[in-house]
């Protein structure tokens, strides 16, 4: 069964198609990666899903409602949470401070209960810090909780990211490049990671990422696009045989790394 | 983008250890001040010290502190929306304009009773808080500024034109208030009255500093799309901070209208607004012993240079410009290591 299903998208900049006439989907519990060369389109088709840009056309189902009207908050409501591909911490805010961000939707008291700090009020800021605890207990930085974000070394602000977005409860979870400026021993952490979110958290997981490597271990499916198209669909042996795959980039970019 | 670069984060981290040693000493008196004994202590003295200047201080000490107090309610509330939620008010005189004639108008035309009309106050500052709020929010800062220095303007004229207002002369004859059969007319009553109402202030800002609302404004102020990201509704959350930040002027308005006993539109001129704002910034954005500090200064110091005569202007914005020049963040700011 698909959690999300994709149909037709399409997003236009004035006269650049930056994603075009895009269907696909993501089985619910899947690992799911979104490949293509560099300006392929993928951080914008991510950036439609999570509402961050309105695409022109087409629909984008998820947990069988339509995200097409929605705001980016909204999404992250209904479930599906997100990291940036260049980091986007509160850098001057504590790693604890950090993730509790990601429980904010998931609680309800206001501006009363905030100032006569109602028992409901204190009942849910513990529920917050005790959660937030546990997703950096997760992605094993639970140590550094009370460090500030900006001080951390890169490969634990990546973390800090996981854990916030795992702070959200999402069902689905997109992760933009998380192995950009990881080295080899934190891109196999990653993948034991990615794994055992899927695992333990039951979270169905849709990533975008450059390193083969870390794609062909980690995904059962592979999305191919290139212009903002569609080229090829399958498993990693697929998709690393489809004559259209190589030509995309091989012929595009030498620097690249060959499939 | 920065974060990729190695060398750019070297320089960030360098940037935050020169402006610390820079001052330290200041700032390790502040240091002292987050131990939570010596913070309670000095507390405790100040509030003696406060509670008993009417019994040495004479009517002139009692009027520049009142003063100082009710400048500090409106820095606790405009630090709400500046200092909490990043958003730049350049009309923050309308609020406390809108809480002074209401309550000077049900008071003086509707003879309602003063203590009846500081709901209404609440009611019409929150109002215009979302009227104000509710469209331009979703305009990014330097453009909101605009719009708030156009409202506020709006607020004073509209005040100045309107008969109900008393046009450009104002009201006068505000009848003063009673509470438990003692009616507040001396300047020691209200010295008591505004310090409570600062510690109310106080009180309410640093519950919503530390709750879910103002991790949330800090969330937004630090980056609205990451904020966005985790589910934040950067629109209500910024309307909310400037609903509460309206409610604080709007009561501190009120009163201000029982204490002058006459409100004129002259009295919410743009320099008010920029004083406040001044007085924020001076302080120390989103600190609150910044706000009372900025807030005392703000009232203090062209007090105390009275002797010079029209001179001591000049003489504050130099002193301000240099303030400024050597500690950007302000006298006392939100510090975090």
């Amino acid at each position: 069964m698909a959690i999300l299903e994709v149909k037709n998208l399409t997003l236009r900049f004035g006269g650049l198609t930056a994603v075009n006439d895009l269907s696909f989907e993501v089985d619910k519990g899947s690992i799911t990666s979104l490949i293509g060369p560099n300006g392929a389109g993928k951080t914008s088709a991510f950036n439609c899903l999570t509402g961050f840009y309105k695409a022109n056309e087409g629909d984008i189902i998820f947990d069988g409602k339509s995200l097409m009207k929605d705001k980016p908050h909204k999404i992250t409501q209904l479930g599906m949470a997100r990291t940036f591909q260049n980091l986007r911490l509160f850098k001057n805010m504590s790693v604890l401070e950090n993730v509790m961000a990601g429980m904010h939707c998931r609680g309800s008291v206001g501006v009363i209960g905030s100032i006569l700090h109602t028992p409901k009020q204190r009942a849910e800021e513990k529920k917050i810090k005790e959660y937030s605890e546990y997703c950096l207990d997760f992605v094993g930085i639970l140590d550094k909780k009370e460090r500030l974000a900006r001080n951390l070394p890169y490969g634990d602000q990546r973390r800090v990211e996981w854990a916030r977005a795992l702070a959200t409860k999402p069902k689905l979870i997109l992760l933009d490049e998380p192995g950009a400026g990881l080295n080899y021993d934190e891109k196999e952490d990653l993948i034991k990671l990615i794994q055992r979110i899927r695992k333990e958290l039951g979270i169905t997981i849709f990533l975008i990422e450059h390193d083969m490597g870390l794609i062909m271990k980690v995904s059962e499916k592979i999305i191919v696009i290139d212009y903002g198209q569609k080229i090829a669909e399958g498993n990693a042996e697929e998709v690393q045989n489809n004559p259209r795959v190589i030509e995309a980039y091989l012929g595009k970019e030498e620097e690249d790394e060959a499939i | 983008m920065s974060v990729d670069n190695p060398r750019a984060r070297e320089k960030e981290l360098t940037n935050v250890d020169g402006a610390a040693s820079k001052s330290t000493w200041v700032d390790r008196a502040y240091e002292l001040f987050d131990n939570k004994k010596i913070r309670n202590s000095t507390l405790v003295g100040l509030a003696a010290i406060i509670l008993l200047i009417p019994t040495f201080g004479g009517n002139y000490v009692m009027e520049i502190f009142t003063n100082a107090f009710f400048y500090m309610v409106l820095c606790l509330g405009l630090n709400i929306v500046v200092g909490y939620a990043g958003l730049l008010d350049l009309g923050y005189a309308a609020f406390f304009a809108v809480g002074a004639y209401t309550t000077g108008i049900l008071t003086a035309h509707f003879g309602m009773n003063f203590w009846l009309t500081i709901p209404f106050s609440v009611f019409f500052s929150a109002m215009a808080g979302i009227i104000i709020g509710g469209p331009t929010l979703r305009l990014r800062s330097d453009y909101l500024a605009i719009v708030t220095l156009g409202f506020g303007e709006i607020t004073r004229i509209t005040a100045r034109n309107l008969e109900i207002t008393g046009g450009a002369s104002g009201l006068i004859g505000i009848d003063r208030p009673e509470i438990f059969g003692l009616r507040l007319y001396q300047i020691q009553h209200f010295y008591y009255v505004f310090f409570i109402l600062v510690v109310i202030a106080i009180f309410v800002a640093v519950r919503l500093h530390h709750s879910r609302l103002g991790r949330a404004w800090q969330y937004i102020r630090e980056d609205e799309d990451a904020a966005e990201a985790m589910g934040i509704d950067r629109v209500k959350f910024k309307l909310y901070a400037y609903i509460i930040g309206a409610v604080f002027g709007g009561i501190a308005g009120s009163f201000f209208a029982v204490k002058m006993t006459a409100i004129s539109p002259q009295t919410f001129l743009f320099t008010q607004s920029a004083m406040i704002l001044l007085a924020v910034v001076l302080g120390g954005m989103g600190k609150i012993p910044g706000m009372i500090v900025g807030a005392f200064v703000l009232v203090i110091f062209p007090e105390v240079f009275r002797a010079i005569g029209d001179l001591r202007m000049l003489f504050f914005g130099i002193v301000l410009l240099i303030i400024m020049l050597f500690r950007p963040q302000g006298i006392w700011p939100e510090r975090r290591s």
